[in-house]
């Protein structure tokens, strides 16, 4: 860069403002591809945008804690909207209380799934220790994935790098699977997104459809309430018995 | 919009002290949306404010993943030691889910009569 340029980026970079505002700016251009190319799953604004923000940290020689000195506030914003999932919930009462009992059998079934398989096949494949123990909540999450991580002793921040791997690759997977399944129900397609890739199956969930989007809310909440617990509880078992 | 926040805000606090004094192993926001959607049957409605900030929140909620995702870069040398494993267990286990629950899903949905 040029000298005068590079003496504004380090002024800037000392304040929260500018990776913020990069954070917002590189999210909405690459929403505009997505867009632009008609939503198509390949193209998850979530990836394109990890990998421009990527590019451009190590471009500019930036440590990911200056990144997140800013983004922080963006991050903080899971909070309330966690917690926001109660209305479009709320909205599907009725179709929910008709299929509660199909709902915590597939949310059991799937969390099931969820964490035997990422462990059973990563441990297969000779995956260490501490992956193993981060790798597991992935379908979880962010905040939920976290915290279980954290007190169990694992590394929660390549958890959260698993757990959005895990949505990125269930908004973009998870529609061939449902489709060669000949799955149409919105409410069964999108509690099946939320349970395995948590709020971004979720986002990818409200483009389908409102009601879509509700289920896998709620899927995201349930299945983290039920890792939560399981998960705790499985490292115990597998500690107790080795 | 501040007073559809500020309800937000208050039910993901409520949240984090019920899970701190209880000791519960699930996050504060779980909690508070527990609480939040409890709220909204007692009171049978959603106020029109609230109600469009949720959606607007929930509408870029891909976004709010960024941050973390963009720690990718701090664990680079674990993740190109470990690729495979991790790759192959994170695209097989997810897509195993998808298809695991909405079968057992539609299955049990399609034993019971249709209908409300």
């Amino acid at each position: 860069m040029a000298e005068p340029l590079a003496e504004i980026w380090v002024y800037l970079s000392a304040t929260p403002l500018l990776f913020l505002t990069l954070t917002l700016l590189v999210y909405q251009g690459a929403y505009w591809i997505y867009r632009r190319a008609g939503f198509h799953p390949l193209l998850n604004p979530v990836a394109l945008s990890i990998v421009m923000l990527v590019a451009l940290l190590r471009w500019t020689g930036t440590p990911y804690d200056t990144y997140f000195g800013g983004a922080q506030f963006v991050h903080f914003l899971l909070g309330p909207a966690t917690v926001a999932l109660a209305v479009p919930l709320h909205a599907q009462l009725g179709k929910l209380k008709h299929a509660l009992w199909p709902i915590c059998a597939a949310l059991l079934a799937g969390a099931v799934t969820a964490l035997v398989s990422a462990v059973g096949v990563a441990w297969a494949l000779g995956a260490s220790d501490l992956t193993l123990l981060s790798i597991a909540p992935k379908s979880v999450t962010t905040p939920i994935a976290m915290g279980i991580v954290e007190r169990l002793g694992g590394l929660p921040s390549l958890t959260a790098v698993l757990v959005v791997s895990t949505g990125i690759i269930g908004a973009v997977g998870g529609k061939y699977v449902l489709d060669a399944l000949r799955i149409t129900d919105h409410g069964v397609r999108g509690f099946a997104l939320g349970t395995a890739a948590h709020g971004i199956g979720t986002a990818r969930a409200f483009q389908e459809s409102e009601e879509a989007g509700a289920f896998s809310g709620l899927a995201m909440g349930l299945c983290g309430l039920v890792t939560a617990v399981l998960f705790p509880l499985g490292v115990w078992l597998v500690r107790a018995l080795s | 919009m501040i007073a559809a926040l500020t309800v937000l805000l208050v039910y993901q606090l409520v949240g984090e002290v019920v899970v701190v004094a209880l000791r519960l192993p699930v996050p504060g926001p779980v909690v508070g949306m527990a609480l939040l959607f409890v709220t909204l049957i007692a009171r049978g409605g959603v106020a029109e404010d609230l109600r469009q900030t949720a959606t607007g929140l929930l509408r870029h909620l891909s976004l709010l993943f960024v941050p973390a995702g963009v720690g990718v870069m701090a664990h680079l040398s674990r993740l190109t030691h470990e690729w495979l494993p991790i790759t192959i267990s994170l695209v097989l286990s997810t897509l195993a889910t998808v298809a695991v629950t909405a079968i057992v899903m539609r299955a049990l949905l399609a034993r019971r009569p249709p209908g409300q």
